[in-house]
């Protein structure tokens, strides 16, 4: 995995080679085995490596022999061997091993359509020396980040924000709109990002940039198209062979691969596939919490035993995740609502440390499947709205969110409040997601009356949905929702490539290959969640894969222990709670902070919402001293390669 | 006015409003706390703590139900029906 970065003048005036080799040097914990550059009139590409394939023939970046086109890559595209084949059956001529080199003469061959022909996870960008023309692309589900900015009359992009900032023609503003739609949604939504003039290129986007001009285009999006073709034994024997073949694709390496394991289905499927396709003994590893509430390590240890992997676990306190939040802020570049980046920024160095640069993980069977309980969720509230006089219906209630105590703790009729659904609210296109939304937004009341109106400012800001999205059915609609926002916008970015990227660790994800998410875009739902039964078919697929107690039982998402000493033992919070720096700031309400500090502080704040007020606030105060006012360094040392320029 | 308004406005008002401003003022005595937004599963457990604390009420597991605890009258007058039970129960 690497770090990419550049520059596009609209016109033929030379690169500064020392900005650009700021801007690469920014994010070279991305890809610290080496840094080099490319500058041409008018262009600059700068790439930050983390060698993987072709260890000596992959350099970047990389220009075909004719001096035509040049390319910066960061990503894996798995299908290269069978992609390489197929060009070299049509008479192009390969000088390396290497997937770079395959997007070259791919781009020669289809132009922008290259990306149909992708099966991977990337962001690249490729300079058309003739056409005098940058075309630049991210992968479908948003595995790797891309960000751009226009601003200081260039066109310049970056795997990371702080690659745009390091040139100093980049202003540093928040973004007041970008905080008021991650305090409803977790994330922006793209292209906003939270500083104001840097964007993002969404998931399944391509743009190019030509005499100043910028165009982007989506080439591909979730959709679903449930049908019935065949019988439930031969969609799990498809899916089975599917998911073999993505993970066999993702063991594609020079480097040794290792597993993420977190001792649920997911991870444990991806896992097992992996220890049978490697031959040797699968290296495994996984997060432990002190606090038997989200330790998950009795049972990442059954599976390990019982797949006979090689298993490590890193063990994390909340003392843990308070002291490394600002440096998972500085990687993630966003505020955070949870601490759940935090444990996993922690697992990708202990992985580094033992020499992994790859690692397995099953990210995106939720999303993919079905598995989180806001499908099941919706599925009851819908139940309970159709008929909202029945008394047997809300008791459903009940088998929801079993990992949250205080829920269990009420009475059915509580339970009917807080999940209850009125007739209107079920014709919403966002109805699944309302009560998150819902619940999310009441941080908000936190802000200054400046702040809230600057964001209401710019209107709502709905989630952009498909032309088709109304025609889905209501599970594959919340379905949409999670793919199209959540996934790319918080569990790939600030839990996936920046906390793992933050130390040259590149995650794949074969849920998340594209013929596994279209099969399951073609699978009926009843299959995803029969009854209230979660990945029913992937749970299917995985029999005799797994031991029979993780594959039966009831899901158990990956949860952190909340920074509990955040108010008390942290001198880089007192400092951002205090009154002065909050009203030096203007984004937050002082005497609100105050009030929640104290009731931290007394041992009253017991609730998910208290807890999340305080991380967005605290890791919004980062946010600004790190990237903003720039008072505020980071204490993680990243390793710098040296800078190798190439001038052509 | 009923006597425990007032503190039970301020613990509203203190623990899941912090001040927002003219929220406290606009929440009428009748108003839903569910629809308000104000309380979730955690806020049901901080409000029985401080009735119990506060009021010296013993709160059952039968009594955790919206029709006792959902808006600032429904709980004024959970109070004194508690309070009422408890001179009930008193020996002859």
């Amino acid at each position: 995995m690497c770090g990419i970065a550049g520059i596009v003048f609209a016109d033929s005036r030379p690169v500064d080679a020392e900005r650009l080799a700021d801007m690469i040097a920014a994010i070279s914990h991305r890809g610290p085995d080496e840094t080099r550059l490319l500058t041409q009139p008018g262009v600059g590409l700068a790439h930050a490596r983390l060698s993987i394939i072709d260890i000596d023939g992959g350099r970047q970046p990389m220009t075909t022999d004719d001096g035509r086109l040049s390319v910066v890559f960061n990503g894996e595209i798995f299908n290269y061997l069978e992609l390489r084949d197929e060009l070299v059956a049509r008479g192009r001529r390969f000088r390396t091993r290497s997937d770079t080199e395959v997007l070259l003469h791919l781009y020669a061959e289809y132009g922008d359509r290259l990306v149909e022909h992708l099966n991977g996870q990337w962001a690249f960008a490729i300079w058309d020396e003739p056409a005098r023309r940058l075309f630049v692309s991210r992968d479908r589900l948003g595995v790797r980040p891309l960000f751009y900015t226009t601003a200081g009359g260039a066109f310049r992009f970056g795997s990371e924000i702080k690659a745009l900032f390091a040139d100093v023609n980049v202003p540093r503003r928040l973004d007041l709109v970008a905080l008021d739609q991650l305090l409803t949604y977790w994330c922006t939504l793209p292209p906003r990002t939270m500083f104001e003039g840097v964007e993002e290129l969404p998931p399944g986007h391509s743009m190019s940039v030509r005499d100043g001009r910028v165009e982007i285009r989506q080439y591909w999006q979730p959709s679903f198209e449930p049908m019935e073709t065949r019988s439930e034994a031969e969609y799990v024997e498809e899916l089975r062979a599917l998911l073999a073949d993505a993970v066999r694709l993702r063991l594609r390496s020079d480097v040794p691969v290792g597993a993420y394991l977190s001792g649920g289905l997911d991870s444990s499927v991806t896992s097992a596939l992996a220890q049978r396709a490697v031959g040797g003994r699968l290296r495994t590893f996984s997060i432990a919490f002190d606090d038997p509430r989200f330790d998950e390590s009795a049972m990442q240890r059954d599976v390990a035993s019982w797949l006979r992997t090689a298993h490590d676990e890193v063990r994390c306190t909340s003392a843990d995740i308070v002291r490394v939040l600002p440096d998972v802020v500085w990687h993630t570049e966003t505020p955070l609502l949870r601490t759940a980046p935090a444990p996993l920024f922690l697992l990708s160095r202990a992985v580094r440390r033992a020499g992994f640069k790859v690692v397995v993980t099953g990210e995106g069977a939720d999303e993919v499947f079905g598995g989180y309980d806001i499908f099941k969720e919706a599925k009851i509230r819908r139940f309970c709205a159709a008929n909202p006089g029945s008394r047997r219906r809300p008791s459903l209630l009940r088998r929801l969110y079993p990992y949250l105590p205080t829920l269990h703790q009420q009475s059915d009729a509580y339970l009917q409040a807080f999940f209850k659904a009125g007739p209107d609210d079920r014709q919403s296109p966002f109805f699944s997601h309302m009560p998150r939304w819902t619940m999310t937004s009441r941080i908000k009341s936190f802000l200054t009356p400046d702040a809230r109106a600057a964001a209401a400012a710019a209107g709502p800001q709905p989630p952009a949905v498909p032309e088709h999205f109304r025609s889905w059915d209501p599970f594959c609609q919340a379905q949409f929702l999670e793919m199209a926002q959540l996934l790319p916008g918080y569990i790939l970015s600030a839990q996936g490539d920046r906390v793992a990227l933050a130390h040259g660790v590149e995650a794949r994800y074969p849920f998340l290959d594209v013929r596994v998410v279209e099969f399951a875009s073609r699978l009926p739902t009843r299959l995803k969640m029969k009854v209230l039964n979660e990945k029913y078919v992937l749970k299917q697929a995985a029999a005799g894969l797994i031991p029979e107690s993780v594959r039966c039982r009831a899901k158990q998402p990956y949860r952190a222990p909340d920074g509990d000493g955040f108010a008390t033992t942290a001198d880089y919070a007192r400092e951002l709670l205090a009154p002065e720096t909050l009203q030096r700031d203007g984004v937050f309400r002082p005497e609100a902070v105050a009030a929640l500090v104290r009731k931290l502080r007394d041992g009253r704040a017991i609730g998910v919402r208290d807890h999340m007020a305080v991380t967005a606030v605290l890791s919004t105060g980062l946010l600004l001293e790190q990237f903003v006012h720039r008072t505020r360094r980071v204490t993680h040392a990243s390793v710098h390669a040296p800078v190798a320029p190439v001038h052509r | 006015m009923h006597p425990c308004t007032r503190p039970l406005r301020q613990f509203i008002a203190d623990n899941f409003l912090f001040g927002e401003p003219g929220a406290a003022e606009s929440l009428g005595d009748g108003d839903s706390l569910i629809d308000a937004g104000l309380i979730d599963s955690t806020g049901v457990l901080e409000l029985v703590g401080f009735l119990e604390q506060e009021f010296g009420i013993d709160v059952a597991d039968e009594d955790l139900v919206p029709e006792n605890l959902d808006s600032i009258a429904r709980l004024a007058a959970f109070i004194d029906r508690k309070r009422a039970d408890r001179v009930d129960v008193s020996p002859e």
